[in-house]
């Protein structure tokens, strides 16, 4: 089975919000809260690079590993999706998320944080393919429909790449042989520093 | 005494059957979803090329969309 992943090429996001747009209008998504956003790195300066950014759909979620209730899921899919019937709004998957991905309406009373919402991978929720109370909790089941989500299938430059993990890699692969960059910029490098010349391998050590 | 023996009577019936209305309490979620390649059933919505139910279709149906709608090197003929 197919498992369902999203991949950025910085070197082609032009931060032009039209995924953060896309995923609002599909699913409706209410005031304040933002599914997907365009993240920019040094904004402002020469080679500034930006990166859309929504649920990773871990495959070794903290989300779903903090949560009290258990209200996380995987699909078959490997989609993480979650059940808003169960979700008591406690936010300790916002603070376990490294994306920042779950997202809470404050529109309840005296500000009260509502039920946990995130992206969906357009797979919607555990109610009934299609019906009425998925559509309304979750959104749009695009996947059920055949469909890929509407942010990458939106994105004008190709750059939110989204899909069969294995297929969306291969599509940014042949990119960035073909152009001879781009891996440097998003990626293990990014979020974890290079090592720098001459520098010895850490040693491995028991903890 | 009978209206104090009837009181008593009621107060028993009440706080034996006060749980029953309520709904269980169970911690965690047993839902698991349904696969996707099942379809919503709901045709006018639903792309064309695969048949709702066929794990295989679908598959096949997601990775031709992300070849053809995703990746310009196959769209553009290789260029």
């Amino acid at each position: 089975m197919a498992r369902m992943k999203f991949i950025c090429d910085a070197e082609r996001c032009i931060e032009c919000n039209g995924c953060v747009t896309a995923c609002k209008a599909e699913h409706a998504v209410p005031w304040g809260v933002n599914r997907r956003r365009v993240v920019t790195l040094n904004d402002g300066v020469p080679g500034e690079r930006s990166i859309s950014v929504a649920c990773m759909h871990c495959s070794d979620a903290p989300c779903m590993a903090v949560c009290p209730v258990d209200c996380f899921y995987r699909t078959e899919e490997g989609v993480v999706l979650h059940d808003k019937d169960t979700c008591i709004g406690c936010g300790y998957c916002s603070y376990a998320c490294p994306f920042g991905a779950p997202q809470f309406p404050s529109a309840g009373t005296f500000g009260m944080r509502g039920k946990m919402d995130k992206c969906t991978f357009c797979a919607g929720g555990p109610e009934a393919h299609g019906s009425a109370a998925e559509n309304e909790k979750y959104g749009r089941n695009r996947l059920a429909e055949g469909k890929l989500p509407a942010c990458a299938e939106m994105c004008a430059t190709k750059a939110l790449l989204g899909g069969d993990g294995d297929v969306v890699a291969d599509i940014f692969r042949v990119r960035v042989t073909t152009r001879n960059k781009g891996s440097e910029v998003w990626g293990w490098g990014t979020a974890y520093g290079k090592p720098s010349p001459g520098s010895a391998a850490p040693k491995a050590t028991k903890s | 005494m009978r209206t104090l023996a009837v009181a008593a009577a009621g107060l028993v019936l009440v706080t034996s059957l006060a749980a029953c209305g309520e709904k269980p309490q169970v911690a965690g979620s047993s839902v698991k979803g349904q696969p996707a390649y099942l379809g919503t059933g709901v045709g006018p919505y639903t792309q064309a090329g695969w048949k709702a139910g066929d794990a295989t279709s679908w598959e096949e149906q997601m990775r031709t969309r992300t070849q053809t709608g995703q990746n310009e090197y196959v769209r553009s003929g290789g260029n």
